[in-house]
C-alpha cells in the first residue's frame, strides 16, 4: 500500500458490502459483475492498446496521420471502438501533458485505469498552473524553448500523448517498440527511453 | 459549484507521489465500488454528470481526505438514496450486518441466490454526442471570452478559466450539457469546443514561459472575444 492508500478501513468495507448486497438483491448488480471487472482491468488492459497504437504510428507514417486525425478508425485496427479520443503529438516544439482538474477523467480504453497520483490533488492542481516545475519534480526537464501544452479533460473527450520516438531505436520493429512505451509517456509526464530497463 | 474538487491552480498539496508497481486495485472493495458505479450508470439509474456532481457534494474536508474509490462510494451511495433505489434504513441495517462480519462477502446478507441481469448500455458514460443540426457559433481561430459565472450547481467551466480570453482550437461536435444534465433539466446538447488559453492569460505574472492550456468548453460558457 502506498501513502495515498492508508486504509482498508472496516467502516468503508462495511459500507461497500452493504450497498453491494442491496444492489445484488435488487438485480442491479449481476452476481459475477465484480469478478468480471477485476478480470478485465487486472488481466486484459493496462496501457497496452495505447502503446501498440503509438508503436504502429512510429513505424507507419500513414497510420500516424490516421491516429492523429481520426483515432476511432485508427484504433479499430486493434479491435477497439473508441470514439472520444484525441491523440496529441509531441514534437521538438511542443510537449503535451494530460490532466483532469475537475475530477479524474482518463482514457481508460487505451491506458487502463489511472494511477493514483493522476487522481490526487497534488497533480491535478499544478498541472495547469506550473507544469514545467511539476514535470521537473517528476524527473522530466522540458526545455523552455519547448511549449508545454496542457489538455484539461473537462468534457467527455479524452487525450493521449503521441510521444517522440527516441534516438537509438531506428532498428527496432513495431513489436519491439511496444514494451518501451510506458503509461507515463502517454500521459506526458515522461519521455520514452530506448532502454526498457530505464523506463517506468 | 465553487467546490474543492475544482483544483486547477491551487497550491499546497505537496509533491506528486508515484507508487512503484502500483496494483490495479489496492483492495477488492475498490473493484466492487467501480462495478457498482458502472452498474448504476449502465442501467440508467444516474447519468455521468449526476455522478460527478454527487462526488462534488461531499463535505470539502472529506473530499480532500478520501481516496478515489471512497469518493465514488460516497457519490454512488448518495445518488442511489436520492433516486430511491436504496433506502437509508435498509442500508444502515446491512452496514450493521457487515460490521459484525467484516470478512463476509456481499452475498452473505442475501436469503437466496441473487437475480442475474446484464447491463443494457455499457457505453453509457461516453454516449454524449447528439446530432441536433445546430450550427456552431464559433469557428477555429475565433477569439472567445469565457463567462464569469459561479453557479451553485454542476459546471465544467473550471474556476481558473472564467472571465479569460482564449482562441477556439476546434469544435468537437454537439455534446450533452453537463450543467443541466446533472440536475434533471435535460441534455440540452450544444457545441463543444477545444479552447486554447495562453498561460499568461490564466496566471498573469506567475505564468511559466511558453505554456498554454486547452480546455473543452460548451458554447454557452463562451462569449465573442472581440
Amino acid at each position: 500500500m502506498g501513502k495515498n492508500h492508508p486504509n482498508v478501513d472496516p467502516y468503508i468495507v462495511s459500507r461497500v458490502r452493504a450497498l453491494e448486497s442491496l444492489l445484488l438483491e435488487k438485480g442491479i448488480l449481476a452476481p459475477d459483475a465484480v469478478d468480471r471487472v477485476i478480470q478485465r482491468y487486472e488481466a486484459d488492459t493496462g496501457p497496452m492498446v495505447g502503446a501498440r497504437a503509438v508503436a504502429k504510428a512510429w513505424t507507419d507514417p500513414e497510420y500516424k496521420r490516421l491516429l492523429l486525425d481520426d483515432s476511432r478508425t485508427a484504433l479499430a485496427r486493434f479491435d477497439l471502438d473508441y470514439a472520444m479520443l484525441m491523440v496529441v503529438e509531441n514534437t521538438d516544439a511542443v510537449h503535451n501533458l494530460v490532466v483532469c482538474t475537475l475530477c479524474s477523467c482518463y482514457p481508460w480504453p487505451v491506458l487502463g485505469l489511472p494511477p493514483t497520483w493522476y487522481k490526487m490533488p497534488a497533480y491535478r492542481s499544478r498541472a495547469v498552473s506550473e507544469p514545467r516545475a511539476l514535470l521537473g519534480e517528476m524527473g522530466l526537464d522540458v526545455p523552455e524553448q519547448r511549449e508545454i501544452r496542457v489538455w484539461d479533460s473537462s468534457a467527455e473527450m479524452r487525450y493521449m500523448v503521441l510521444p517522440q520516438r527516441p534516438a537509438g531505436t531506428e532498428g527496432l520493429a513495431e513489436a519491439d517498440l511496444v514494451p518501451l512505451i510506458t503509461r507515463d509517456a502517454l500521459i506526458g509526464v515522461a519521455l520514452v527511453t530506448p532502454s526498457a530497463a530505464a523506463a517506468r | 459549484m465553487d467546490g474543492v474538487h475544482d483544483l486547477g491552480g491551487m497550491q499546497g498539496f505537496g509533491p506528486v507521489e508515484r507508487e512503484e508497481n502500483e496494483p490495479v486495485f489496492h483492495a477488492d472493495w475498490e473493484a466492487a465500488v467501480l462495478t457498482m458505479m458502472r452498474a448504476g450508470g449502465s442501467r440508467g439509474l444516474f447519468n455521468i454528470d449526476e455522478f460527478r456532481h454527487g462526488i462534488e457534494r461531499m463535505a470539502p474536508a472529506h473530499y480532500l481526505r478520501a481516496t478515489y474509490y471512497e469518493k465514488w462510494l460516497d457519490g454512488v451511495t448518495r445518488l442511489l438514496i436520492e433516486k430511491g433505489v436504496v433506502g437509508v434504513e435498509e442500508l444502515a441495517a446491512r452496514r450493521a450486518f457487515f460490521e459484525q462480519r467484516p470478512d463476509a462477502p456481499a452475498r452473505a446478507a442475501l436469503s437466496g441466490p441473487p437475480p442475474a441481469r446484464e447491463a443494457p448500455n455499457p457505453n453509457w458514460a461516453q454516449d454524449v454526442i447528439r446530432k441536433t443540426g445546430a450550427t456552431p457559433r464559433f469557428a477555429p481561430g475565433d477569439a472567445v471570452l469565457t463567462r464569469e459565472i459561479h453557479p451553485h450547481g454542476h459546471t465544467r467551466l473550471p474556476r481558473y478559466a472564467r472571465g479569460r480570453r482564449g482562441v477556439v482550437h476546434r469544435c468537437h461536435g454537439i455534446h450533452v450539457f453537463p450543467d443541466t444534465n446533472a440536475h434533471g433539466q435535460g441534455e440540452q446538447p450544444q457545441p463543444l469546443y477545444s479552447v486554447r488559453f495562453d498561460a499568461r492569460e490564466l496566471w498573469g505574472e506567475s505564468a511559466e514561459l511558453n505554456q498554454a492550456v486547452h480546455i473543452d468548453l460548451w458554447e454557452s460558457y463562451l462569449l465573442p472575444g472581440r
